[in-house]
C-alpha cells in the first residue's frame, strides 16, 4: 500500500459519497417494484422458463420507472462497457471490490437497464456496485446511476445490424462521458474509437491503460478524420491530431506496469486479453480504493466468467468452453487455441448474435487449417463455407452434441457465439456433462 | 519469382470499405478461378498507397458514411484508376461502394455530394435503415436467385442509364420503383418503404448492389457471372464440389418461411 501511495496519481476524482442509510432513500413504492420483480423472477425459474433475472429486472421497472435511479442512490457505481470482455472485466473488478465489502454485480451478463435493476435490487445493501453496461444502453443507465467510475475497453464491430456503426456508438459514449464530468473514465489506450470516445469531453477526467489488444480492423480509418491511421496497438497516430495517450497503466507479460512499478498479476483465465481485462480492472479498484496487489490477487482465484473459459467433460472428451462473437474476439481467441487440438465451432445468428453472418468473413481462419474441425449451429453451412474458402478441412453438422461425436477423445477447444454458448452450455448440463474447475 | 497472375482482383480501400466483410468477396473470386485453373491474386489497395490501374477486376465493399466521402474524394483524386474503371475494367461495388459510384448522394444532413459518376443513380437518405435478409431474382443471364443481408439508409434512383441487378422478392433494396412505375407529380422516396421491388444496378462495366453476405460467398453464380465477364471462359457449374455447404446455406437463406411466400406472389408480376 505504502508504494501506491508513493505513485504519480491518475486525475484527482471526487471523495466517495458517504451511504446515508440501508434504505438509501429509496421510497416505498420503489420498494415494492423490487419485490414485485423478485416474485415474478421467483416464478419464470419454478416455471422453468430461465434464470428469470431480465424478467425481475422488467417488473420492477414497470411498476417504478425510476427504479434504476432509486436503486442506485448513495452507491458508488462503476459501469464496464464496451464490444469485447465486459463479461470478464467486471467480473474481475467484482472480485477484486469484494476484498472491501459487499458489491452487487449483474453477473449473468444481463446488461441492459433491466439487468441493472435486478443486480441491484438483488444487494440492496451493497454501498458498490459493478454493472456490466451494453455500449448502446450506457448513456440511459449513466444518467440514471450517476456513475464513479466508468470503464471503456474497447469499440469495434459487433452486431452491425443493430444499425450502429462503430462511430456512432462511440460518438454515443463521447456524449454520455460528457454529460458526467464528475465520472472518472477508465479506458483503453491503444482503441483509437475508445480515445476518441474519451477525449471528446474537456472535463474528463481520464486514466489511460495499454491493454495490448491484437486486432485493429475497424479502427484503421480515424473516428476524427475519416482518413487512414498510420501504425497499430501501441503506436498511433493521426494526422490530425488524434494520438494515442501515454498510458498510466501497461499490460505486459503476465504484469500489469504502474509508471515503473511492476504488480503481478496471475489469472487462470487464458489470453493476452484477459491480462488486459485484469489490469483494466485493477485500474478501476484502485480508483475505488482498493490496493492493486490486493486486487491482483482476488482476481486470480476467477476459474471461469459465467461458464466462459469452463472445462466441461462430456463423452471422453475435455471441452475448454470459449465464446467469441465478433471478429476483435475471434482474432483474440486464436491466440488461445492449441493448433494441435480439435476445434468444433458454433455459430447462430440469433437476435442477440446479430442477424448478418458476414462477420465470419474477417476472422483469419486460414490459421486453424491442420486440425480437426467440426463446423456447428444454425448457421454451420454459413461456417462451413467460410471455412472451405479458407482452405480448412472440416465437417459440417448443424447439432454441435451430435459434431462433438465426429472429434478425436480427449481435450477439445469449443469456440461458440453468444445464443449458441448458452444454448451449449443448458445442453451439456442436461447431458450430465461435468464441469471439471 | 513466379510471373505476374493471370486475372488481378483489386480490393479498393479496405481500410475504409471494410465494415461488412465484403472483402470476402475477393476471396471467393479468386479461389473460384484457381478451382478453374485460372491464376488470379488479390491486390488490397489502401487509402496510403498510389493504387495500380492494372487489375482486370476491382471490388468496392460497404462503409461508414465519412469513409464514403473520403472514398469519393479519393477516387476522383486518382485519374489513372478512375480512367481504369471508366473505360476498361469491371467493377464490382457493394452498398457503400454503389452509392459511392452514382452522380449524387444526399447525406442524412440533407447535404448532396458528387458521386464518381460511373453509374446514372442518385441516392438519398431513407427514413429508415433498411437491415435484413433479401431475395432479389437476378436480371443476369443464368444467375439465378440472390440471397444476401442488406444494411443501409439509402434510397437509390436508376437513371436510364443503367439497369437493375435484380427484382426483390423479400426485402427492400433500392427502395425507389423503377421510373415506369412511378406515378408523376410525386418526389421519390417517400415514406418509410415506399418498395419498389428492385435491387442493384448493372451497365456494361459495372455490377452494383446492396448485398452483403458476403454477396459471391452466398451466389456463387454471381460470382461465375463476373468471372467469366473478365477472362471471357464459361463456366456452367455453379455448385462446384469443392464448397459441400452451399447447397445446404442456400437451401436455408432462400426457403421462404409461410409469410415470405405470400410476398413472393404478390411481387410476381412483371415490373
Ligand atoms: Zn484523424
Amino acid at each position: 500500500m505504502a508504494a501506491v501511495r508513493g505513485w504519480a496519481r491518475p486525475p484527482p476524482m471526487r471523495p466517495a459519497r458517504l451511504v446515508s442509510s440501508p434504505q438509501f432513500r429509496r421510497g416505498w413504492w420503489t420498494w415494492v417494484a423490487m419485490r414485485a420483480g423478485l416474485a415474478a423472477g421467483w416464478l419464470s425459474r419454478r416455471l422453468g422458463l430461465g434464470a428469470g433475472v431480465i424478467i425481475r429486472g422488467r417488473v420492477t421497472l414497470a411498476l417504478c420507472p425510476s427504479a434504476l435511479s432509486r436503486l442506485a442512490a448513495g452507491r458508488r457505481v462503476v459501469l464496464v462497457s464496451g464490444t469485447n470482455g465486459k463479461t470478464t472485466t467486471s467480473h474481475l473488478l467484482a472480485a477484486a471490490l469484494r476484498t472491501a465489502g459487499p458489491v452487487a454485480h449483474n453477473a449473468t451478463g444481463a446488461n441492459m437497464g433491466d439487468g441493472a435493476v435486478a443486480a441491484l435490487a438483488a444487494d440492496p445493501d451493497a454501498p458498490v456496485a459493478v454493472l456490466e453496461v451494453d455500449e448502446l444502453h450506457l448513456a440511459a443507465v449513466a444518467t440514471a446511476v450517476d456513475p464513479a467510475v466508468v470503464v471503456l475497453l474497447n469499440l469495434s464491430r459487433d452486431q452491425l445490424d443493430r444499425g450502429s456503426e462503430v462511430r456512432a456508438v462511440a460518438a454515443a459514449l463521447a456524449g454520455a462521458l460528457s454529460a458526467h464530468p464528475d465520472t472518472v473514465t477508465v479506458a483503453n489506450a491503444d482503441d483509437p474509437m475508445v480515445v476518441w470516445a474519451a477525449t471528446q469531453s474537456p472535463r474528463a477526467s481520464t486514466v489511460w491503460v495499454s491493454t495490448g489488444g491484437r486486432w485493429n480492423g475497424d479502427a484503421t480509418s480515424c473516428p476524427r478524420c475519416g482518413t487512414t491511421l498510420h501504425g497499430n496497438g501501441d503506436r498511433w497516430r493521426c494526422r490530425c491530431g488524434l494520438a494515442r495517450p501515454a498510458p498510466h497503466w501497461v499490460a505486459s507479460e503476465a504484469a500489469a506496469v504502474r509508471d515503473r512499478h511492476v504488480i503481478p498479476v496471475g489469472l487462470r483465465l487464458p489470453g493476452q486479453f484477459n491480462l488486459g481485462n485484469a489490469v483494466t480492472a485493477m485500474a478501476a479498484a484502485e480508483l475505488m480504493g482498493v490496493d492493486p496487489r490486493r486486487a491482483a490477487a482476488a482476481m486470480s482465484l476467477l476459474p471461469d466468467v459465467a461458464g466462459r473459459y469452463a472445462v466441461v467433460t462430456y463423452r471422453e472428451r475435455e471441452l475448454r468452453l470459449l465464446l467469441a462473437k465478433n471478429p476483435a474476439g475471434w482474432a483474440e481467441m486464436l491466440g488461445v487455441l492449441d493448433e494441435a487440438r480439435p476445434l468444433l465451432v458454433v455459430v447462430n445468428a440469433r437476435e442477440a448474435d446479430g442477424r448478418d453472418t458476414s462477420w465470419l468473413w474477417d476472422v483469419p481462419f486460414e490459421e486453424i487449417a491442420g486440425r480437426p474441425v467440426v463446423a456447428a449451429g444454425e448457421h454451420c453451412a454459413d461456417v462451413g463455407v467460410r471455412l472451405t474458402y479458407a482452405g480448412v478441412e472440416h465437417a459440417t453438422v448443424a447439432d454441435p452434441l451430435a459434431a462433438l461425436a465426429l472429434l478425436p477423445t480427449g481435450v477439445v477447444d469449443v469456440v461458440a457465439n453468444y445464443t449458441a454458448f448458452h444454448q451449449l452450455r443448458r445442453r451439456l448440463t442436461a447431458a450430465g456433462g461435468e464441469s471439471t474447475r | 519469382m513466379s510471373a505476374a497472375p493471370e486475372l488481378v482482383i483489386g480490393v479498393l480501400l479496405p481500410d475504409l470499405l471494410g465494415t461488412y466483410s465484403d472483402a470476402g468477396n475477393a476471396v471467393v473470386l479468386a479461389q473460384r478461378a484457381r478451382w478453374r485453373g485460372i491464376d488470379a491474386g488479390i491486390l488490397c489497395v489502401t487509402a496510403d498507397t498510389s493504387p495500380p490501374a492494372g487489375c482486370d477486376l476491382y471490388l468496392l465493399g460497404g462503409g461508414e458514411d465519412a469513409a464514403q466521402l473520403f472514398a469519393i474524394e479519393w477516387l476522383a483524386r486518382h485519374r489513372t484508376l478512375r480512367r481504369a474503371l471508366s473505360e476498361r475494367a469491371s467493377t464490382f461495388a457493394v452498398c457503400a461502394g454503389l452509392q459511392i459510384l452514382g452522380t449524387t448522394l444526399t447525406d442524412v444532413q440533407g447535404r448532396c455530394h458528387g458521386g464518381l459518376g460511373l453509374l446514372d443513380l442518385t441516392t438519398a437518405p431513407r427514413r429508415r435503415r433498411a437491415v435484413g435478409e433479401v431475395i432479389t431474382r437476378c436480371v443476369l443471364p443464368g444467375v439465378g436467385l440472390l440471397t444476401g443481408f442488406e444494411n443501409h439508409r439509402g434510397a437509390t434512383t436508376l437513371g436510364i442509364g443503367v439497369r437493375p441487378l435484380g427484382q426483390v422478392l423479400s426485402g427492400v433494396g433500392n427502395g425507389v420503383p423503377p421510373a415506369s412505375r412511378r406515378p408523376a407529380g410525386r418526389t421519390w422516396p417517400v415514406g418509410p418503404s415506399s418498395g419498389g421491388g428492385i435491387e442493384g444496378a448493372v451497365t456494361d462495366r459495372v455490377v452494383a448492389t446492396y448485398l452483403h453476405g458476403p454477396v459471391l460467398a452466398r451466389n456463387p453464380a454471381l460470382a461465375d457471372y463476373l468471372l467469366s465477364r473478365v477472362t471471357g471462359q464459361g463456366f456452367p457449374d455453379p455448385d462446384p464440389p469443392e464448397v459441400p455447404d452451399l447447397p445446404g446455406l442456400r437451401r436455408g437463406y432462400l426457403s421462404p418461411t409461410p409469410p415470405r411466400r405470400a410476398r413472393f406472389r404478390s411481387h410476381l408480376k412483371p415490373w
